[in-house]
This record gives structure tokens, sequence and C-alpha cells, in this order.
């Protein structure tokens, strides 16, 4: 408050040495207060004025002005607070004016027309100014104020962003491009290195003697080609020609021609949004008649033309007479007809529209209407056809509404049904029906289509009905046993069936074989008993049943030189599949007989050499009814057709050595026995291994946790289901349709060492790593040329050149060269290589 | 002139029924040929067709700066584009298939890919064009009309020869020192013999010079020559000897005894042996470490032999089986039950595809190595004690004293030898010389020289084993393969499996991974369905949505699975039409089918 009372005091002095007053009242609504303290002032005592309006006063009687101004700043000063003076605010003019004239009217408002008002006469301003400052003259907006420093700043951020961003965002594609170039060669606008064409050898040869040079001379003259096929200089000159002022200019053609063309659709979409029916009515007739000028026009200079457009005046009357425009059956119309009774324009407007539609519906009566008759007389004949034709235009896509679905010998009915429908209404005229084979020729590509998903439908029904008679063969199979000399056997699931299958069988296949003994050429001896010994009772024991099964394999082996029929017979009997299922069998006196009758076979063998000499291929009968075997047959294996031969020289002296008597006489016994303990041992071994691999179940079951234990207590078989671990089978084994194979299923670990287990980046999944790695790399497997392009360096750099930074004109070089050459560049390397 | 030579191109490329279409400047060049016979036609005709020619000409020019394809001369390209490549010949050097493209890839890998596929493409091509430098045939034996190649003896083939091929037929006697074994250097060119009473010779056979010639004065179980022809190892009565050529001995390694045969590994410089005691061992020669010492517990181990492709040793045991060893793996890779009685000789041809044993039964099979499958089995009358393959893929049969050749024993069976041989005594070893077509055969009498025509490769890499080299170029040679030794780890039965990923370890890998994260980074994402409003989030809409997605994934696994069942299905069809016209021979048993 101090401070208010003491300016207060101020203020009263101040007006003691002034007088003026009336001055004050014209200033003041002029002045805007900022300030709070002011206006509390001038709340205080109307009267008042602030401290400025004064000072403009004072400024006649400059000393005491000043000696007011040291003043104000002392009091101000001992506010202290407050440091900023007042009178800042004031025009520039009146502080300045210490030591000049003062103008008359100086402290006025500057009005532009007095400024103006010299402009009228001098001649010197041009008339564009003039007219500015006369609309400046007009216009009564404030100017906005300035944008502060922050925002303006801002803004200029902003801006200089854009630009700069544009100007680097056009280096993108070429950064992009030598990112993922196979190779950069710096310094970059070297020429590239390789085989030069021919041409360009060819200029870089100058010539030398003087006969030469004279010629050349002449040649370049007249801008002659120098050498053969090159191009005349002003024809490369034309080639260069597309510089970027030309291309500019071309683009901004382009430019004019779109925005033209954007000026013209405005323009017509304003005016079709023009409502007024009198300026369309008025146009349309104005158009109407330019059109029948022109047609009669071109009736005499281009009549084929008039001929057209004839006929499209033909469909435009069609259409308006199918359709029930101009018709008076529209909402509009109706009103009118409610209205017509008492309203004479009403009436008028629903004659008008009759007329119309009259006017549109006639004929046009023209020079051609004769040919048009003619046309037309054909056209009722056809019209039918026509008609329907082109309805099934619209529906090609649809197939049910076509004629011919596919043309599957099993469909042909269903295609013939058809056929009477389509031909039902192409039956009247032969034309239509030939247009309709016309489309379908286009519309082969559906119908393909449409005929592949159909026949593979049908496929697969096919198949399915195939499935479902396959299961009933083996049991048709199985009754009629001595019609069919196969036993198939199906594997996992319908195991139990199998095994009670087993007991009948084996006097079935007994009975097959007997019948095919007389047709064999060869004896069969140890056929015989091999088949008695199938009819044994079965005896559940795995391995004895295995035994016994090879012990067969090798017994029909013995024979089998001679009769491939015995081994294909016995071939369909699947041994993996037998191991399986548990077919059991005992081994008997009798087997150990078959054993001692095997030795002589192969003995017998040489001294008969095989009568026949089929292939290997299982016989066409035993073919067809055999199911597809997986994998490979230990039987077959061991007891493969073997091919005698005949060696023309008989060894004289056996390939015995004194010193392996002991070890061969040890071979002599493994001989005799060959095919007994040997294969039964391997088998042996096969399980073992096999059982080695698979996972054990763990037992966690505690005895007497949460149940009474015991001696003679045993954990609940609930409990022991409950607690018994069982882990997920190992994948199935290399060797599970090998039955004479074992592979060893250990994990090579040192190899593991030198393998990636990581895929690296860019790639997705194994195959696709694996595949890039596949191809060796070295000069053993490859050509040099080869070798060079694998283990070309990514960055090539020439000795001592400097490699400067990528100027601007490379960047439009590039441009260029994309815009040109590109295709034709790509083009002439792919030939290369 | 441009114009004269337009018309040359249409005739130069395929016939084609159709005429070239007619164009404006055929004209002027017809008259202008007109003109040239009749030289003084008249001024105004000879300009007009002027202008129109160089019309033509600029034009031409214009195609040649479209696809370059023509000359200076102007004359046109007569075979345009690259040389046709057959497509068994690419076939030949095909390396992997094509891969295939996935939608959205990472641009990178989208270019790694095309890269490397177009890099292969081009090697592929490459060198299917070099193999036409491979000049040499190989040679052929053919019989007159009616007359069996077998009957012919060598000393017709010797007779009809050229001297320097005859020359190849020879026959050593050394009596005195007992049935010998051979081994000839990779090159060919040297011949070691040793013999069972202690006799070793080192011999350059094309030139009958004798290297060294001593006697160890013990059994010699086996002979081999090392790398190079400058050391070999003998596998003696107890210890295993290493000898340099001039028949100094250079090592005594008492940690290999009672070697019975020998195998060397020549890419790994591994000398891999088997004793009576049932070991399998190798031995290091570059650095003399023995790598590794397998007990294979299947008693002596008498038959031995490996796979060139691989480096796997195949030995043969008394129980008919072959085993596959490598030294990385204590136990049998594979185990092949063979014959059904002792198996007696193994062999494995170049490629690693078969697969040849002969067993106490008489027996002579012949196997896909690579399956494991059988493929043929002959009888041979009296067993085949010593087998060997020709680089070439033809077979020698040692029985008794007689040596037989078959030819293609895999593919077409065969009833008899393609040649034969009777030697004096018991065969004893067997090898066919590298690059020559010679087969050398020791027995008891001796060794003898037998020329097999198209037996040998007729095209040696220079590079890898050169039978011409000089001391200097075996020198670098000796270098070169010394740098590019493979370690012994890297033998596997399938070469290939270096250039897989360790699937084990990735999926360790990845399991840590995830127990790291918490959750599984490259498992698919479970669907959850979006929250919608206005009351269509409904526990039911929501599980229907769920179920839709269950359902569309299914079916995408379902038509998967489809699409590979009709595949199956259809190519089994494809077989079985085959397998029909095949076997549509009638038997006589046909007539009882119905």
């Amino acid at each position: 408050m101090a401070k208010v009372s003491k300016k207060k005091v101020s203020r009263k002095s101040v007006r003691k040495s002034s007088t003026v007053t009336e001055k004050i009242a014209e200033v003041k609504p002029d002045v805007v207060y900022d300030d709070g303290d002011d206006e509390f002032l001038s709340k205080e005592d109307g009267n008042i004025s602030s401290e400025e309006e004064e000072e403009e006063e004072d400024g006649k009687d400059g000393k005491d002005e000043r000696k007011r101004q040291k003043l104000l700043e002392a009091i101000s000063a001992l506010g202290g607070k407050r440091q900023k003076k007042l009178g800042e605010r004031s025009e520039a003019a009146v502080l300045m004016s210490e030591f000049t004239v003062n103008a008359e009217g100086e402290g006025d408002k500057i009005d532009l027309s007095d400024l103006i008002g010299s402009m009228e006469k001098t001649s010197a301003v041009p008339a564009k100014t003039k007219k500015q400052l006369k609309n400046l003259q007009h216009t009564n907006k404030t100017i906005e104020c300035p944008l502060s420093k922050q925002e303006s700043e801002r803004i200029q951020r902003d801006v200089a962003f854009r630009k700069a961003s544009t100007e680097v965002t056009r280096w993108k594609d070429i950064i992009k491009q030598n990112q993922r170039a196979e190779q950069l060669v710096f310094p970059l606008d070297k020429e590239p290195t390789g085989p030069r064409p021919m041409e360009r050898m060819v200029t870089g040869w100058k010539a030398q003697t003087p006969l030469e040079q004279e010629i050349f001379a002449l040649l370049s003259a007249n801008k002659q080609p120098i050498n053969d096929p090159i191009l005349t200089p002003a024809e490369e000159a034309s080639m260069r020609a597309m510089s970027l002022e030309e291309a500019k200019i071309r683009r901004a053609e382009l430019q004019k021609a779109r925005a033209l063309q954007s000026y013209y659709e405005a323009k017509t979409r304003r005016e079709r949004k023009i409502k007024s029916k009198k300026y369309h009515k008025v146009q349309n007739k104005a158009k109407r008649k330019e059109f029948l000028k022109k047609f009669e026009e071109m009736v005499k200079t281009d009549p084929a033309a008039a001929l057209e457009e004839l006929s499209k005046i033909e469909l435009a009357r069609m259409q308006e007479r199918m359709s029930l425009k101009h018709q008076n059956s529209g909402k509009w119309a109706k009103s009118k007809v409610i209205m017509a009774k008492y309203d004479e324009g009403a009436r008028k407007a629903m004659q008008q529209q009759l007329e119309v539609n009259k006017e549109l519906t006639q004929k046009l009566v023209t020079s051609l209407n004769k040919e048009e008759e003619e046309e037309e007389a054909v056209d009722e004949e056809v019209l039918p056809d026509f008609v329907n034709d082109a309805e099934q235009r619209l529906d090609s896509s649809n197939p049910w509404m076509r004629g011919k679905l596919s043309e599957d010998p099993a469909e042909k009915e269903l295609s013939e049904n058809m056929d009477l429908i389509t031909e039902g209404p192409g039956a009247v005229g032969n034309p239509a029906e030939e247009e309709e084979d016309e489309e379908e020729v286009v519309e082969t590509e559906e119908e393909t289509l449409l005929r592949e998903f159909d026949s593979r439908r049908k496929w697969r029904q096919a198949h399915e009905e195939m499935e479902e008679k396959e299961p009933q063969v083996p049991e048709q199979e199985e009754e009629e046993g001595p019609q069919v000399p196969e036993q198939e056997e199906e594997e996992g699931p319908q195991v139990p069936e199998q095994e009670e299958e087993e007991g009948p069988q084996a006097p079935e296949q007994e009975e097959e074989e007997e019948p095919q003994v007389p047709e064999q050429e060869e004896e069969e001896e140890p056929q015989v008993p091999e088949q008695e010994e199938e009819e044994e009772p079965q005896v559940p024991e795995q391995e004895e049943e295995e035994l016994s099964a090879i012990g067969e394999g090798i017994a029909d082996s013995s024979g089998e030189a001679e009769m491939p029929e015995g081994a294909a017979d016995s071939c369909h009997t699947n041994p993996s599949a037998q191991l399986e299922e548990g077919l059991l069998r005992i081994r008997t006196l009798e087997d150990m007989e078959l054993l001692s009758q095997q030795e002589p076979a192969p003995d017998e063998a040489p001294a008969e050499p095989p009568a026949t000499d089929k292939p290997p291929s299982v016989t066409p009968q035993a073919d067809k009814t055999r199911k597809r075997k997986r994998g490979i047959e230990l039987k077959e294996v061991l007891t493969k057709e073997t091919k005698v031969i005949k060696v023309p020289l008989a060894p004289t002296i056996e390939d015995t050595e004194d010193t392996e008597d002991k070890l061969d006489q040890r071979g002599l016994i493994k001989e005799a026995f060959a095919g007994d303990d040997v294969v039964s041992d391997f088998l042996k071994d096969k399980r073992k291994q096999e059982d080695a691999a698979k996972p054990q179940v763990v037992d966690l079951t505690l005895p007497g946790w949460g149940e009474w234990g015991g001696t003679n207590l045993k954990p609940s078989r609930n409990k022991r289901r409950r607690f018994r671990i069982k882990t997920a089978p190992p994948p199935p084994r290399r060797d599970q349709c090998l039955p004479s194979i074992i592979v060893s299923e250990k994990r090579n670990s040192s190899i593991s060492l030198h393998q990636v287990n990581s895929l690296p980046f860019p790639f997705q999944n194994h195959a696709q790593f694996e595949s890039t790695i596949r191809a060796p790399l070295g000069r053993t497997w490859n050509t040099e040329q080869t070798v060079r392009k694998i283990s070309k360096p990514k960055v090539v750099t020439q000795l001592g050149a400097i490699i400067e930074p990528m100027s601007r004109e490379e960047l439009m070089k590039d441009k260029k060269q994309v815009s040109t050459g590109s295709t034709s560049h790509v083009d002439s390397w792919k030939r290369k290589r | 002139m441009a114009a004269t030579s337009e018309a040359v191109v249409n005739p130069a490329h395929v016939e084609k029924t159709k005429k070239a279409p007619a164009r404006y400047w055929d004209e002027p060049q017809e008259g202008k040929d007109e003109n040239k016979v009749g030289k003084d036609g008249e001024q105004t005709e000879e300009t007009l067709p002027q202008k129109h020619v160089e019309k033509a000409k600029k034009r031409k020019n214009d195609e040649d700066r479209g696809d370059a394809k023509k000359f200076i001369s102007g004359k046109p390209d007569p075979f345009p584009g690259p040389a046709h490549i057959s497509k068994d010949r690419m076939q030949k050097f095909k390396r992997r298939d094509k891969t295939k493209k996935i939608p959205r890839q990472h641009y990178k890998l989208k270019d790694m890919m095309a890269r490397s596929d177009e890099v292969s493409e081009m090697a592929q091509k490459q060198a299917a064009r070099i193999d036409l430098l491979l000049p040499e045939d190989a040679g052929f034996l053919e019989g007159d009309e009616d007359e069996d190649t077998c009957t012919i003896s060598q000393e017709d083939i010797s007779d009809a020869v050229d001297i320097t091929s005859a020359s190849k037929y020879f026959d050593l006697k050394l009596s005195q020192f007992g049935p010998y074994r051979l081994d000839y250097s990779r090159t060919g060119r040297h011949l070691l013999l040793g013999g069972r009473r202690g006799h070793i010779a080192c011999i350059d056979w094309q030139t009958k010079q004798l290297m060294c010639e001593i006697n160890v004065m013990e059994s010699i179980n086996d002979v081999k020559w090392l790398h190079s022809e400058a050391m070999y190892a003998v596998a003696q009565k107890k210890w295993l000897y290493i000898y340099d050529s001039n028949g100094i001995e250079l090592h005594c390694i008492r940690k290999f005894n009672d070697v019975l045969r020998m195998q060397f590994l020549p890419y790994h410089f591994l000398l891999a042996t088997v004793s009576a005691t049932s070991f399998l061992q190798y031995l290091d020669v570059s650095v003399g470490k023995e790598v590794a010492a397998i007990n294979t517990k299947t008693g002596r181990l008498d038959v031995m032999c490996q796979n060139p492709q691989n480096a796997i040793v195949h030995l043969g045991h008394s129980n008919g089986t072959v085993t596959l060893w490598s030294p990385n793996q204590k136990e049998a890779l594979v185990k092949m039950l063979c014959h059904q009685g002792a198996v007696r000789s193994v062999a494995v041809d170049k490629t690693g595809t078969y697969m040849v044993t002969s067993g106490m039964d008489k027996k002579l099979k012949v196997y896909d190595i690579r399956a494991f499958k059988p493929l043929k089995s002959y009888f041979l009358p009296a067993g085949a004690s010593c087998l060997s393959l020709s680089q070439r893929g033809l077979l020698s049969a040692a029985t008794g004293d007689i040596v037989q050749v078959y030819r293609d024993v895999w593919s077409t069976p065969v009833t008899k030898p393609y040649m034969a041989h009777r030697v004096q005594r018991t065969v004893w070893g067997m090898q066919f010389c590298p690059f020559e077509d010679v087969l050398g055969v020791g027995h008891g009498e001796g060794f003898t020289s037998m020329l097999i025509p198209g037996a040998g490769e007729p095209n040696f890499d220079g590079l890898d084993s050169n039978p011409y080299r000089s001391v200097k170029q075996r020198q670098e040679w000796e270098v070169k393969a010394l740098l590019e030794k493979i370690h012994p780890e890297l033998i596997t039965l399938d070469p290939t499996e270096l250039g897989q990923v360790d699937q084990a370890t990735f999926q360790q890998k990845h399991q840590d991974r995830v127990q790291a994260l918490g959750f599984d980074p490259l498992a698919k994402e479970k669907f959850i369905p979006r929250y919608k409003k206005k009351g269509r989030s409904s526990a039911g809409s929501i599980e229907r949505r769920k179920r839709q997605v269950a359902n569309e994934d299914l079916r995408e696994t379902v038509q998967q699975s489809s699409e590979d069942k009709m595949k199956i299905e259809k190519e089994r069809k494809e077989r079985e039409k085959k397998e029909v016209l095949l076997s549509s021979k009638k038997s006589a048993l046909d007539r009882f089918k119905k």
C-alpha cells in the first residue's frame, strides 16, 4: 500500500504542472492498459489518467519532463521490486524527441492513407504495389501478433527437418542397394571389370597413319559412323539426350496434363450436381441436336460408324421400352395424377412425360433404315436365342447354369440331361449353339478346373470304396483258403484275431502247396517236411518261434535255387509281423531232420544248374493279392534267389593252405551247421539291442504308504498303477524294417563338436541352412570360375586409390541408369552366364 | 549390307514352317539384290531403296543394343546362347535340390538363398561342361560271335594289344617264400609284395624296377603302402613294422600286435589294422599316434575292407555277419547278417554304393550299402576266397586257383564271368591296379599281373593321384595332403552329416533357453480371442471363435496329410503298374488264377 500512496503523490505533483486536460479525454480510449495497478488507480478516481498520457502532454517542455522522469525512476527504484520502466511502452518517437523538432500531430496515430497520399503523384511506384497498398487500406483486419520465439523456432526446425529428411531419403535407395550388393568395388565410379564389348574397344583405337587420320577426319566431319555397327555421334547424342532438364520438362508437361484433367473432372462433377431441371433439359436438348447433326455428317462420311451409332440408339430405345421410365407410373407421376384434377401444371407435366416416352421409343428413320430393317428381321429370328445366350453369359461364373459340367464318362448321364436342357432353347437356331461353343472355349480354364475337382472327388470316392472293400478281402481269402494261395497278415491292432486264425491257416497252406508240387519241375523234398512242421501245436515261446520261422526260411532257401515259386510263397509271410504277433511254434525232431537234409542241398546245386531262369520279381499271381510289403524281410534277405554261376575253369586245387588247415576245419564245421545258430544268435542280439534301447518303466510305489504294509502284503494294483511312470517310446529304430541289420542308435558325439548347433540369424529352419551349406566350395570340387564367384570378397578396394564419399552426381547417375538401362543391363548379364 | 545379313538370320534358327512376317524393309533388300545382279540398273531405283536400307540399318542397330547378339562383322551367331548340356550329365553333378520358397522370408534370407541357389546351379553347370575335358575312354573286351569273353586267355590278349600293354601281363615266379599278398600304391605305379614266409619286395612294376627287396625272417600277414610310395607297413608275426622304400626299418609299433589285415585311409592318414585278438586299431601315420583301439569281441579278424567314400571299415566275421566300424564308436555302427557261414571276403566299390561279400556258404552277395538292402545273390561252385573291386566296378573273385572277373554284378544278373584265368596255386591276395587295366594276383607261386580291359579309371585326377608325378610333385602333394588331412572324428556313416544341424544339442539349448526365459520364444502363439463389445464376447462366442481357429489349424494338417497320402498312393500305383508290366510274361500257373 505504501507504494501506491507514493505514486499518488507523484501523480498529484504532475497534475499541478500539466494543464491540458481535453486531450486526455480524446486519447484515453485508444490506449490499452495492461497493468492491474494502473487499472486499480483509474478506478479509484476517474479523472486521474495514467502517467503515460501525461508524459505525452508534457513532452513540450523537455526539461521538466526530464526531471520528472528522473524523479519517477528514482521513486520506482525505491520500490526495488518493480524494475520495469513504464516509460518503455510509449511511442518511440516521444522518447527520442529530446533534441529533434516536434512535428505537428506527432503523437497522433499514423494512418496508412497519409502515407499513400504521395503515391498517386509519384510515377515510380509500380502498379502492382499500388494495388497491394490499396487493398491493404481496405482491409480492416488486425495483423496477427508474431509467434513466440519458441514456436517460430519449432516451426523452423520442423521445416528444416523435413527438408533434410527428403534430402537424405534420396540416398536411401542407393544405400540399400549397396548394402545388399554381393560385392562392392571401391572407388565406386570405376568401370566394371571383365570383358568389354568389342565396340568400345574399337572406339578406343586411334588412327595413326596420316591416311587413316585423314579418313577419320572426313568421317567425323560428316558425322558418319566410324565403325560399322556403332552409332553415329548424332545418334549417340540422342541416346544420351534424356538429361535431367529434359526429364524435368517432360514431368512438367505431364503435370500440366494431369492438372487439366482434374479441372475438367471437377467441372463435370459440378455440372452433374446441378439440380435445376431446366438446365439439364436445355443441355440435353442441345446435346441431342448436336448429336443428330454429327450423325447426319457421319452418315455421309463414315457409314460404318454411323451404323454403330444407330445400333446404339436402337439399344437405348430398347432399354427405354423395357424400363418404366417416363410412363407415369412412378411416385412422382402418381402424385401428379392426384393433383392433375386441379392443377393445370401437373397435367402438363404428365403430358410432357408421355411425350418424352414416345419420343424415346420412336424408331429412328434415317437413310440407313433399309439395312436396319434387314438387321431387325434377322434379329427377330435370332432374338430368343440371343436372350438366352445373354443370360448364360451372365451366369458364366455359375457352373450349374452351364451346359456341361465335365466330360467325364461316368457323369455322362448328367451331362446329357444338361445338354437336353440347353438344347431345348438352343434348338431354335444353330448359330446360337455355335456361339455357345465359342463361349466354352473361352471358359475352358474354369471348366478344366472344375473337371479336375470333380475327378478328384470321384477318385476319392472310389478310393473310399476300395478301402471299404479291402478289409473284406482277407476275410474272404481265409474262408476260401485253397483258392487264394496267400495268407494275408494284418499287423498291430488285429493281433489276437490273427493268432486265432493261425491254427486253421497252416493246413490250408499245405493244401495250396500240394497241388503245385507236381507242376514244379524240381524235387521238393525239403519243402514237404517243412509244411508238416507247421502243423505242430503252438507253444508260447518267442525265441523258439523265431527260430522255426527262420529255419523254415532256410529250408526254403536250400531248395530255392531250383524253385522260385516256393520262395515267392514263403516271402509273403512277413517275419517281422510274425515276430510281433507271436506266432508260436516248436522245433521238433523233424526240424532237425530238415537241417540235416539241408546240408546236401548246396552240394547238389552246382552239379545241377538251374533250369528256370526267372527274374527275381515275384509272380504276378502272388503280386495281385499280396499287400504292400514293408521294408525288407529277413527271409528274403537270407533266401534271396541265388544265381548259379558257371565257371569255365574248374578249380584244381582246394583253397586250403597247410597253415590254415585247422582254421578251415573249423570253417567246415561252421558250414555244416550253417543257418542254425548264426541266425538265431543274430536275432537274439538284435532283440537285446532293441530291448536295451527301450525306455524302462519306473516303479515308484512305496509299500506301506497310505495302506497297510507287511511281509505278505503287496501294494494294491491301483497304487502301483498310479506310481508307475512310463516314458514316451523312442523314435522308431532305423533297422525296424531291416530284419538282418542292426544299426547302432548310439549318438555320435565326436562329430557333434564340429556340427552347427544353432541356426544362424536369417535362417528359419534347418532345411534352409543345410541346403545353403550343402554344396562344396573348394577347388577340388568346383571349377576355378565357380570358386572365384563363391569366394568373392564383399568389398574390393583398389590399392592406393582414394575412396571418396559418394557425390550427388553419382546419385543422379544411378537414378538415370535405373530408369533407362536397368532392364537391358540385367538381361545381358543373365545371358552372359 | 545390313538387310542381307538380316535375311540370313531367319534360316539360321531352327526351321519354322511359317514364313517370317513380311516387313517393309524386306522388299528393298530384294530390290537391292537384283540391282547387284544387274549392275547397270537405273540410278533412281538405286537411290530409293538406299533410304530404306538405312532405316532398316538403324532398326537393326537398335536391336543390337537390345540383345547384343550380333557381331561387328554383321554375321549372326549360328549357335546363339550357351551350349546345351545334357540332362544326365547335369544330374551327375547335382549336389542339392532347389530350395522351396517360403512366403514372408526375411530379405536377407531371401537374398542368401537366391545367391546360393544361383551359385550351386552355376557350379553344377560348369562342372557338367568341364566334364567334356575327360578325354580318355575305358577299355573293353569283345569276343567274336558266339565266343565267350571268359574263354579268351591272357596270352591272346597280350598278343593282340600294343607292346606297352602287353608288357603289363607278366608272371613273377617266387615259389620259395610262399603265398604272396600285394598292394598297389594309390597312383598305381608301385607294387608291394609280401610273401608269407618273410619276403618283401617293392617294385616299380611298370618299369619292372626293383626298389628294395628284403626278408624279415618272420611270417608276414599283410603289407600296405602308406600315403605315398616312400613308406609301407608290414604286419609281421608279432608286431607291426614300418619300412621305407629302401627297406630300412623305420618303426616297430608294439602297440599293434598280431595284426592280420590292414587298410590305409588315405585322406585321414589312418592305418586301420585288425588283429587275431579281435582288436581294431587306428594309427595316425602323420603324427604316429594311436587314434582308437576297439575291442570288437568277435574273435579272430581276418576279413577287412574299407569304404572309400566314407572311410568306414568293414569287417567280416565267422558268424556270417559283416560289421561297419568308425574310430569314434566302441561298438559296430551296423551289423549285417550276410551269410549263413563265415564271411570270407568283403569289398566295397569306389562310390560307396555297393558291397560285395562272399562266404563259406559259397555264395556271393551284393548289397546296397547305403540302404543295407540285398541286391543280388550268386552261387559260386567253389566259393570265393578273395574279392576285389576295380575303379570301374569290375569284380574279381578267386576260387581256389582260378581268378574270375565279373562285370556289373549289381545291376544285371550275371551267369558267367567276364574273364577267367588260372594261376599256378591258390590265390592269396588280389587287387586291381588303379588307373590301369591290370589285376595283380598274389598266389603260392609268386605274382601274376593280368590284363583286364575296362578295369581302371581312364581319367586320373592329377592333383589327387597322378601316376606320372615327379618326386617334386610328390613332395608338394604330400604337403597339400597333410594340410587337407581330415580328422578322424569326422568319420561317419553318412559323410553329409557334418553339414547338418546338430539336432540334439539344438534342442537342449532351446530347452535351456525356454527355462531361462520362462516361455518358449519359438512356440506358436496361442490364440486369444479379441474382446468385442455389445455382448459379442460372451463365453459362448469366445469359445466358438477359439474352436473356429482350432478347426482351421486342424484342417490344414488334415489337408497336408491327405495330400501326402494321395501322393504315396499315386507312387504306389505307378510302381505296381511298372511291376505288372515287368512281370507280364505269362506263367504256366496263370490259368489257375481267378
